[in-house]
């Protein structure tokens, strides 16, 4: 897949809630394809603080519309600037950066999404609800405000929340939803975006279970191509970049998150 | 209309197309970057370091975002020169432009051993020292911040190594002039600079430093103002071509750096924040040359007016 540098342009621009924002984009022409786990280097127009790209997954993908969204949390600069745009704008995109989730058939699945990490499931629930699998969706969040976009994912299968003050669905962690704390597992694959500790814990879950468990990390990034290597998880085969690797993992790959011991390797006084 | 403008300049044996090279580290080995640009339009790429053996390099976090550029502290992460001969080098002998490597280490007979063996690579036109690390038989001080270190390490690799001979220069350091002169005597044929600058950056929240090594390299628009002085510095003190680098993001950035003295530059961090950055600063620097009636770039280095 060739990664392209496009001005897109900015078709709305939809408040969720106090600190999320969903954004459409288009162009005149053909977006490339995209596989859900991708991601694009988006920049932020006239802003100091904001030197670098920033890196944002691919919400939806419609081939057909040639449309494509981000969701967006506002958490500092650049997502501020960013959720400021307004229809009729452009901005400048690096994509598809990144490899996605590998993508079952008839399988019964489950997604988990915490906080923002909700972004790449919707894309990622779309296509697997197409493959023919049997999805469930497992939305966390500290309490009802959180919980985005339950509607649409009804589209594509079942869908289960928790909230920590218990003000939607079942009161407490993701982790601890009923879904994937009691009883045998029923599903053959899980696939994770969220807060670390949450991917990490809903890894060790699917482990003693023995099921395979893929997560979509947020390492910091410079280039997102593969050039800099500054957005390295260490990996049982060594560094391995987040931004061409990556960003979605086998858990059992990354080093330290199920049994393997943590290993750190020396420090390096030189800069490069 | 004038003809076209000959972008053309020699470094020592080397016949660059254009100036403009990108900056080892910031450009991985180049087919990163081909889904962007046709890599064989610049003047040269100079790939990442490479050292005698394989090195991790430091854990994550390995960047820091700061004002107009950024800190770094990836280690030299490479899969060592044997590494290289037999799986990298074969995937740059497509290229049709010159192929640079950085080789950096920690010890001088580490530099050799990775200078001969690039020696006998055809497709390697010349070898860039990365003299900023640090050397671990002197205690971790780099070998770029003494003169006698840095003139161990290049009269070392001028041994071994028949083509052109690049030393880089560490910013981080009281006269750079003097490294400079120490090199040229060591048999250097071109100096680049500059490397990264020394930085830290902490997270006020947490009270940590955000890099993993605390302290790291920055880079970007924030160094060129320094890179500026110590290129012309240089330059006017030495005899050999200089090459400029330090937050160069537009043609108007590089024709400053070869006005204080530069053949021809380098971008680095400029690379991430717009992947065909490269190829739009050679098409500049074509425009200015048409502009003020330049025929050959010699009409613009050193050229500054006072
Ligand atoms: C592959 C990938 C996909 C991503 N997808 C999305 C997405 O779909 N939607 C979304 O809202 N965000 C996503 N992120 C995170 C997003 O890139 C950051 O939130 C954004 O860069 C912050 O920019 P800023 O200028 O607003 O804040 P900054 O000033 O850069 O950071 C503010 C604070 O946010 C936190 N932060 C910054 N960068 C990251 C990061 N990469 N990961 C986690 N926390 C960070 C830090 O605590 C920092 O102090 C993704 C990150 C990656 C690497
Ligand atoms: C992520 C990163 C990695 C780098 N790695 C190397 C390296 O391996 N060897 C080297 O000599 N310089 C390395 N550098 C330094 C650059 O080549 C360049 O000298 C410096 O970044 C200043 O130029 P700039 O401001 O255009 O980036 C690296 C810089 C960055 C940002
Ligand atoms: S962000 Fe540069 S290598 Fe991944």
């Amino acid at each position: 897949m060739k990664k392209q540098l496009l001005d897109l342009n900015v078709v709305s621009n939809t408040r969720l809630n106090a600190s999320h924002h969903l954004i459409e984009l288009s162009s005149e022409f053909p977006l490339p394809a995209m596989i859900p786990g991708q991601f694009a280097e988006v920049k932020v127009k006239n802003q100091s603080e904001t030197y670098l790209r920033r890196p944002f997954s691919i919400h939806r993908f419609d081939h057909a519309t040639n449309s494509m969204h981000l969701l967006i949390k506002t958490v500092g600069p650049g997502t501020t600037a960013l959720s400021t745009l307004k229809k009729g704008e452009t901005i400048n995109v690096m994509l598809p950066l990144g490899k996605g989730f590998a993508l079952a058939s008839k399988s019964k699945v489950l997604l988990v999404g915490g906080g923002c990490g909700i972004a790449p499931l919707y894309f990622l629930a779309e296509q697997l609800s197409k493959r023919g699998n049997e999805v469930t969706i497992l939305i966390g969040g500290r309490s009802a405000a959180d919980i985005l976009l339950q509607k649409e994912y009804r589209n594509f299968g079942r869908v289960a929340v928790s909230t920590e003050d218990g003000t939607d669905g079942e009161k407490g962690m993701v982790t601890q939803h009923s879904i994937i704390s009691k009883g045998k597992l029923q599903f053959d694959r899980i696939y994770c975006c969220g807060p670390d500790g949450m991917m990490r814990a809903v890894a060790h879950i699917a482990e003693k279970a023995g099921i395979i468990c893929e997560v979509s990390l947020e390492n910091t990034m410079a280039c997102g191509i593969g050039a800099c290597l500054c957005c390295v998880v260490e990996t049982n085969q060594g560094n391995r970049c987040v931004c061409t690797e990556g960003p979605v993992f086998d858990s059992r790959e990354l080093k330290g998150w199920t049994k393997g011991k943590e290993v750190s390797c020396t420090l390096d006084n030189n800069s490069q | 209309m004038s003809t076209s403008p000959d972008l053309s300049v020699k470094i020592h044996d080397l016949n660059l197309k254009n100036p403009v090279l990108t900056a080892s580290g910031t450009f991985g080995y180049g087919h990163e970057y081909s889904d962007f640009i046709e890599v064989d339009a610049l003047g040269g790429i100079i790939v990442k370091a490479t050292t005698s053996k394989h090195r991790e390099g430091n854990p994550y976090p390995r960047m820091a975002e700061t004002a107009m550029g950024m800190l770094n502290a990836v280690g030299l992460q490479n899969k060592g020169i044997d590494h290289f001969v037999r799986h990298i080098y074969p995937t740059l002998e497509k290229y049709n432009t010159n192929v640079i490597a950085n080789v950096s280490d920690s010890t001088v007979e580490g530099y050799v051993e990775v200078a001969e063996k690039m020696n006998k690579l055809s497709h390697i036109a010349a070898i860039e020292l990365n003299i900023s690390c640090p050397n671990v038989k002197e205690g971790g001080m780099a070998f770029g911040t003494s003169c006698p270190s840095a003139i161990a390490v290049t009269s070392a690799v001028r041994e071994v190594y028949d083509k052109t001979l690049i030393v880089k220069l560490s910013p981080n350091v009281t006269s750079i002039v003097e490294i400079a002169l120490a090199v040229e005597e060591a048999g250097a044929d071109a100096l680049s600079l500059i490397n990264t600058l020394l930085g830290m950056a902490i997270d006020s929240e947490t009270r940590k430093p955000v890099l993993s090594t605390i302290t790291g390299g920055l880079s970007g628009p924030a160094i060129k103002p320094i890179a500026l002085r110590m290129v012309w510095q240089v330059a006017n003190a030495v005899k050999i071509p200089v090459i400029g680098i330090g937050g160069i993001s537009s043609a108007a950035d590089a024709i400053e750096f070869m006005l204080a003295g530069a053949t021809a530059i380098q971008v680095g961090t400029a690379n991430f924040i717009d992947p065909s950055v490269t190829i739009k600063i050679i098409q500049g620097i074509k425009e200015y040359m048409l502009k003020h009636r330049l025929s050959k770039l010699s009409q613009l280095t050193g050229k500054l007016v006072y």
